[in-house]
């Protein structure tokens, strides 16, 4: 795997896991500032997927703690305290929970300091994990990256790998501006490589994973997992993909996709949310109004069909992409 | 209760300058938006400035408001100036907020004026964080947060008390009942009457002052700012009051609603009668008052009409920071 963007030769890296890496990243941001702080629904013990555990050994009760049950005012509290020069790091146990504080998401955060006409900045980073967890049903499964996208005023990030989760994440803690930070269910769990020495990602900078002339595939969260498997099954039939990351969503580095499928000539998007006004459709649009002329095939989106999450396994895999979707929707491509 | 040395001349006087103020200020927007020159809608708190000025009083220069959409009179309270005001009403480049935010958004922060909701209920959540970072921050501030009736009849409100109470939170809520949410009546919108029951389910104090009596405001809001300041956490104080004005735009006093028999009956009781009855104002003093404040106003208005409209090339700012 190669980086366009950072330079990680020369850094000493080890193998953490994703949960892991972001909680380094608040450890390490929370120790730099003590403007920041951490809150949320089983926070202090760091449930329910362990991003938070252990902080308040560090960091004590005043900086790590637990609310009611009440995410609208989880998120209120957060663009109350930004409001006053505080950095909170609000935690939303689901991103399910996310249409439960949309006001104060949509309506308040990203928008009142357009309203005030620049009069105050909101500094504040609402970490929420989303995507498949297993049978947890479409209430605790949902994938809403795209609902932000139409928010002016907020930024949107979803890391996919340690690496990137731990850099974003210090990037927008540090951001004078409201940020949506989703993670993955999935991904907590998975390790990679991240270096020891201290990093940040800049926002709206794609990675590229892997480079090939055939193809793009634009991968969002755990579907870049899928696509770099896609991209070994791809690679025996003689397919050589570029796989690529946007990292965040807002900004988009649209750069960069239209840069690789002006070289590719080709594009797939995937995501795990619903097809319907996703991602893709978003980057879709892009490609159509700023590189047309470059496609040699239309474009294809790998998505989650438009339905609720099903709590059956074997219906829920029917509905989410997954490498050979992915595979398929290449191969697909090739043909046309 | 204000203590007898205090209730001098002059504090009546400064205390009507203020409703004068609230008053005049409000009746021009009306009069403004009735000539198209104000676009989009207002809310004016022609009727209600007892609370705004009672309160306001109550505060020190370091404490902080977050507010409603019908939030011109707080905002003033903080001192906001005439001329930024008046030119964010009429949209101009020149305005509090460069013609982005308008009547239901219009805040001053560097005074403390953080909040103009626009979104019923959204307030009350903001001001728990306010309240957090000032216990955090120890600065000895107060947040005083006002919202109306309806707005206790929603999650937010709830969630909020419930919270700043168990944290013990330096803020006072203040429910502005004007008895109506939009074009209904809290009688068919609340399970009780009096807003400020509400607050034994969250022990906190709860506490009803005469909305129209701005020392009656200043008293129960000042004890309540005292208490929060002192560390012990929030409260309630409900302001029974009325709009002399509709709702917004185009909205009649009474009619569709509410009936002329309850509007006269509220209007007996107008905050600015009330206090000139209760401070001997004569109607010289009365009339030097309210002239200097309609010069003032009238300053403000010319500035506004005057004032550019705001570049186009600035409509991208202030997204982010």
């Amino acid at each position: 795997m190669t980086s366009s963007h950072e330079r990680r030769d020369n850094l000493i890296m080890r193998e953490i896991k994703y949960a892991e890496a972001l909680r380094e990243a608040l450890a390490e941001e929370m120790r730099r500032d003590e403007r920041v702080f951490v809150f949320g629904e089983d926070v202090a013990l760091g449930y329910a997927f362990t991003v938070c555990k252990g902080l308040i050994d560090e960091f004590g009760p005043e900086r790590v703690f637990d609310t009611p049950i009440c995410e609208q005012t989880i998120i209120g509290t957060a663009v109350g305290a930004a409001m006053m020069g505080m950095r909170p790091v609000p935690e939303i146990q689901f991103c399910d929970l996310l249409p439960m504080c949309m006001d104060q998401i949509c309506n308040q955060a990203a928008k009142l300091r357009y309203m005030s006409g620049g009069q105050v900045s909101f500094p504040l980073v609402i970490r929420s994990p989303g995507g498949k967890w297993g049978s947890f049903a479409a209430q605790h499964s949902q994938t809403l990256d795209a609902w932000f996208m139409q928010v002016p005023g907020l930024k949107v990030a979803v890391p996919a790998t340690p690496y990137d989760a731990k850099g974003l994440l210090k990037t927008a803690i540090r951001d004078n501006n409201p940020v949506l930070f989703i993670e993955r269910k999935l991904l907590y769990q998975i390790p990679g490589p991240v270096p020891i020495e201290e990093y940040l990602i800049p926002f709206g900078e794609a990675r590229i994973h892997t480079e090939g002339r055939d193809v793009t595939i634009v991968a969002i969260g755990r579907m870049l997992s899928e696509a770099l498997e896609a991209f070994k099954l791809l690679e025996k039939d003689g397919i050589n993909a570029t796989v690529l990351d946007p990292r965040t969503l807002i900004p988009l580095d649209k750069n960069a996709i239209l840069e690789s499928v002006k070289l590719t000539h080709r594009l797939v998007i995937v995501e795990e949310g619903p097809k319907t006004g996703g991602v893709g459709a978003e980057i879709s649009a892009i490609i159509a109004e700023e590189a047309l002329d470059y496609l040699d095939s239309p474009i294809r989106r790998v998505a989650a069909l438009d339905t609720p999450i099903p709590f059956n396994k074997m219906l829920e895999d029917h509905i989410l992409p997954d490498r050979y979707k992915i595979v398929h929707a290449v191969k697909d491509l090739m043909s046309t | 209760m204000i203590k007898k040395e205090k209730m001098t001349k002059q504090r009546f006087i400064h205390f009507y300058r203020k409703l004068s103020m609230v008053r005049q200020f409000e009746e021009k927007v009306d009069e403004l938006f009735r000539q198209g020159k104000i676009a989009g809608t207002v809310h004016t708190s022609v009727g209600q400035e007892a609370v705004a000025v009672g309160a306001g009083e109550a505060l020190e220069e370091k404490d902080l408001v977050v507010a409603t959409h019908r939030g011109h009179g707080h905002c003033l309270m903080r001192g906001a100036g005439l001329k930024p005001m008046m030119a964010e009403l009429l949209g101009k480049g020149t305005g509090l907020c460069k013609g982005k935010g308008g009547s239901m958004h219009i805040v001053d922060v560097r005074r403390g004026m953080l909040g103009a909701m626009g979104i019923v209920g959204a307030g009350l959540p903001i001001s728990v964080g306010v309240g957090w970072a000032i216990k955090r921050q120890k600065t000895g501030q107060v947040c005083a947060c006002f919202f109306g009736d309806n707005a206790s009849n929603g999650g937010p409100f709830h969630e909020a008390l419930n919270v700043s109470a168990l944290w013990k939170l330096p803020i006072v809520f203040i429910c502005e009942n004007n008895l109506y949410g939009l074009s209904v009546s809290v009688n068919k919108t609340s399970a009780v009457q009096d807003i400020a029951v509400r607050a034994t389910g969250y022990g906190i104090p709860g506490v009803i002052a005469d909305g129209m009596d701005v020392f009656a405001v200043h008293d129960v809001v000042k004890k309540a700012v005292d208490r929060a300041r002192g560390g012990a956490g929030p409260s309630l104080v409900e302001c029974k009051t009325y709009r002399f004005l509709g709702h917004s735009r185009g909205d009649p006093s009474y009619g569709p609603y509410r009936t002329k028999e309850e509007w006269e009956s509220w209007k007996k009781r107008d905050p600015l009668i009330l206090l000139r009855k209760r401070g001997n104002l004569t109607p010289e003093e009365v009339g030097k008052i309210e002239q200097e404040v309609s010069a003032e106003l009238s300053e403000a208005v010319l500035f506004a009409e005057q004032s550019p409209n705001p570049e186009i090339g600035d409509v991208l700012d202030d997204i982010f920071a």
